[in-house]
């Protein structure tokens, strides 16, 4: 069921630290963030709001606002993104590395026709003639299985569903065949039968091309059917990681066990929610000691004073000194 | 039971329809848009009710419509027995403190000027109340919402958007009303934060004995919150049932359809799901489908579905579908 990943590290990010300059002094909305994704591998970044995985990813590409700082490493393939130059940066963007945001209406241009837009991201990186960038177009948005192709090249955003666009962004992420494709908050905006359709494309090119994927998101139910690797973050770092089955059955940190005991699911009407309380912690000072330990039950003294590390327990990695579920139930949520 | 005296708000054939301008504002005949195309439901004291639907399916405009928040185009609301549609301003104005909304953003429906005490407070005012009064129901209110006193002279801006929620959750209750409108409560919020305003929801219900009127599209979070289930599709309910019944043994192809794409946060199970993947997008409900208007959508579809029509039809155990091939049907 699970296909089989390979252990070679397509991107690896190390340390890596986001701070935004705001009037009355900096946000720290990443801090020290390690994260590696195989080749072949879907890896799903989880958090609430503010989190910081938007950020991350944003930050590898050399897409934040100017107002925000950022230091370590992010090595694409040998390559490093941190602190290089545009030009390597325009050239991997679009080109090996395949973006999609989250809200497909401004993320394309409402006066060009969505064939003009999917053709000038493949004018961009490739010597080719107009009209083959416009085949190729066609070609695209059959591949994201977008009926009648060759008449919606001639149609303007406003005149495609939600859906529709999202399959437009992810022709134009996959344009020029790229390695790894990050998709930030790819179905949150849609309806859930559209949500299906678009995860499902997403699935056959998944295996149809070996298509490595970075997938920011909130929604666990979306990680469940897609993702083979979770990394968990809070307040702006890793809490947990590791595969997607230990994950949803062996969690360890008390966070994501809190996620997977807060959302109602549909296959148990007679389960108990049990909020995690409190509210997250505000990124403009540091905390002394874990980010969590505020809102965390299981919080003891060392909590509030020393930075857990990442530490391997069974498959995962955990940033927890007291790992009150060392030998958790084997079942799905406590 | 006894269904019919039970029932607080009595809904049948509700028509909203929205003038359109086709050729833009110098068209000279607006085409009416169906929002929503003649839908009944009751709820019952004390019961939640769930329209359950994608975007543009009208479950909103519903709600709306049951308020008068938005006049309705034809079609009878009664509530308490007594009808609202033909009521004037004045008399409608004193029925809503029986009947309260709670929106889904909580940022764009709190007064960011307003002190969080004014903001509960408000309606009381409106509806006459004055000085220690309202200070001490404000502060009931702010307690029954697990907010706390202390919150009175703040500004919604110093809150989290679930606090935010509550504050609007307690603004609905400051009337004591016997029914609340909720739609899309807790969509805007992060899961954690979902699980509390849903426990704090079950929590008043059971407490105040109120009447939800619930509007989502988050179907794990209605099958959580409700008695009773109805789906809607392009103006039209489709299906409706008792929840564990529609959750169970969906009869309408759409319903079976969204419920296999919701997805179950687990990974074991939902790889191992048989998904229903329907092709193409809703219809606009300016130009709907003849017959069934899920038809262009539908797996089962046959001519006969082009042709007529399905309406609600009983199948047992409260369940009601709209479909000419359901996928089961009267249990024998």
């Amino acid at each position: 069921m699970i296909p089989v990943i390979s252990d070679e590290p397509l991107l690896v990010v190390r340390d890596l630290d986001v701070r935004f300059a705001v009037t009355d002094g900096s946000v720290h909305a990443v801090r020290g963030l390690d994260l590696t994704v195989h080749r072949g591998e879907v890896a799903a970044i989880v958090g609430e709001s503010g989190s910081g995985k938007s950020a991350t990813m944003l930050a590898v590409l050399g897409l934040l606002d100017p107002n925000a700082t950022v230091s370590g490493s992010a090595c694409f393939d040998g390559t490093e993104l941190l602190g290089a130059s545009n030009a390597v940066l325009r050239r991997h963007r679009g080109g090996r590395i395949g973006m999609i945001f989250q809200d497909p209406m401004t993320s394309l241009n409402p006066v060009l026709t969505i064939g003009r837009q999917i053709a000038e991201a493949v004018i961009t990186h490739q010597k080719v003639t107009p009209s083959q960038a416009e085949a190729k177009a066609v070609e695209l948005l059959d591949t994201v299985a977008l009926p009648d192709a060759v008449n919606r090249c001639r149609a303007y955003p406003h005149e495609l569903s939600g859906g529709m666009r999202q399959r437009v962004m992810i022709a134009i992420a996959l344009a020029n065949d790229p390695d790894i494709l990050i998709a930030d908050e790819l179905t949150t905006a849609l309806d859930v039968t559209i949500q299906a359709q678009i995860l499902s494309v997403l699935r056959d090119l998944q295996v149809a091309r070996g298509l490595t994927i970075v997938l920011i998101t909130h929604d666990l139910g979306v990680v469940a059917g897609l993702a083979d690797s979770v990394h968990v973050m809070y307040a702006g770092t890793i809490v947990e990681a590791g595969p997607v089955v230990d994950m949803f059955h062996r969690a360890n940190h008390p966070y994501t066990a809190g996620l997977l005991g807060s959302i109602p699911r549909l296959d148990r009407p007679e389960m108990e929610l049990v909020p995690i309380g409190g509210i997250p912690p505000s990124l403009r000072s540091d905390p002394d000691g874990c980010a969590f330990a505020p809102r965390c039950r299981y919080a003891v003294a060392t909590c509030t004073s020393e930075v857990p590390p990442l530490r391997r327990v069974g498959a995962l990695d955990v940033a927890c000194a007291v790992l009150p579920f060392a030998h958790p139930p084997q079942t799905g949520t406590r | 039971m006894t269904a019919a005296d039970e029932s607080l708000l009595q809904v049948r054939d509700l028509v909203k329809s929205f003038p359109v301008r086709r050729n833009g504002w110098r068209d000279r005949h607006p085409h009416d848009v169906q929002a929503v195309a003649g839908i009944s439901f009751d709820v019952r004291r004390n019961e939640t009710l769930s329209l359950v639907g994608e975007s543009g399916c009208g479950k909103s405009t519903t709600a709306r419509c049951v308020l008068r928040i938005v006049e309705p185009t034809s079609g009878s609301v009664r509530f308490d027995g007594v009808e609202l549609t033909t009521q004037s301003t004045e008399n409608l104005r004193r029925m809503r403190r029986r009947f309260q909304t709670v929106f889904q953003d909580p940022q764009a429906s709190l007064n960011p000027r307003m002190t969080v005490g004014d903001i509960v407070g408000e309606p009381l005012v409106v509806h006459g109340q004055t000085g220690d009064d309202v200070d001490e129901r404000v502060h009931e209110l702010l307690d029954l919402v697990q907010l706390g006193s202390g919150a009175i002279d703040r500004f919604p801006h110093q809150f989290s958007g679930g606090q935010r929620q509550r504050i609007g959750i307690a603004r609905a209750l400051a009337l004591k009303p016997d029914l609340l409108a909720l739609d899309e409560p807790v969509s805007a919020l992060d899961v954690s934060i979902q699980a509390e305003i849903i426990r704090l929801l079950q929590h008043l219900r059971d407490e105040l004995g109120l009447a939800y009127l619930f509007i989502a599209h988050d179907l794990s979070v209605v099958r959580h919150l409700s008695d009773r289930v109805a789906v809607m599709y392009l103006g039209k309910i489709v299906e409706t049932a008792p929840t564990a019944q529609l959750y169970s043994s969906p009869a309408h192809p759409y319903t079976t359809a969204l419920l296999s794409a919701a997805p179950i946060p687990d990974p074991l199970i939902e790889r191992g799901r048989e998904r229903i993947v329907l092709f193409g997008d809703p219809p606009t409900a300016a130009d709907p489908p003849s017959g069934c208007r899920f038809r262009t959508r539908c797996w089962k579809a046959q001519d006969l579905c082009a042709h007529s029509e399905p309406s609600l039809v009983d199948i047992g155990e409260g369940q009601q579908v709209a479909c000419h091939f359901p996928m089961h049907s009267l249990p024998t």
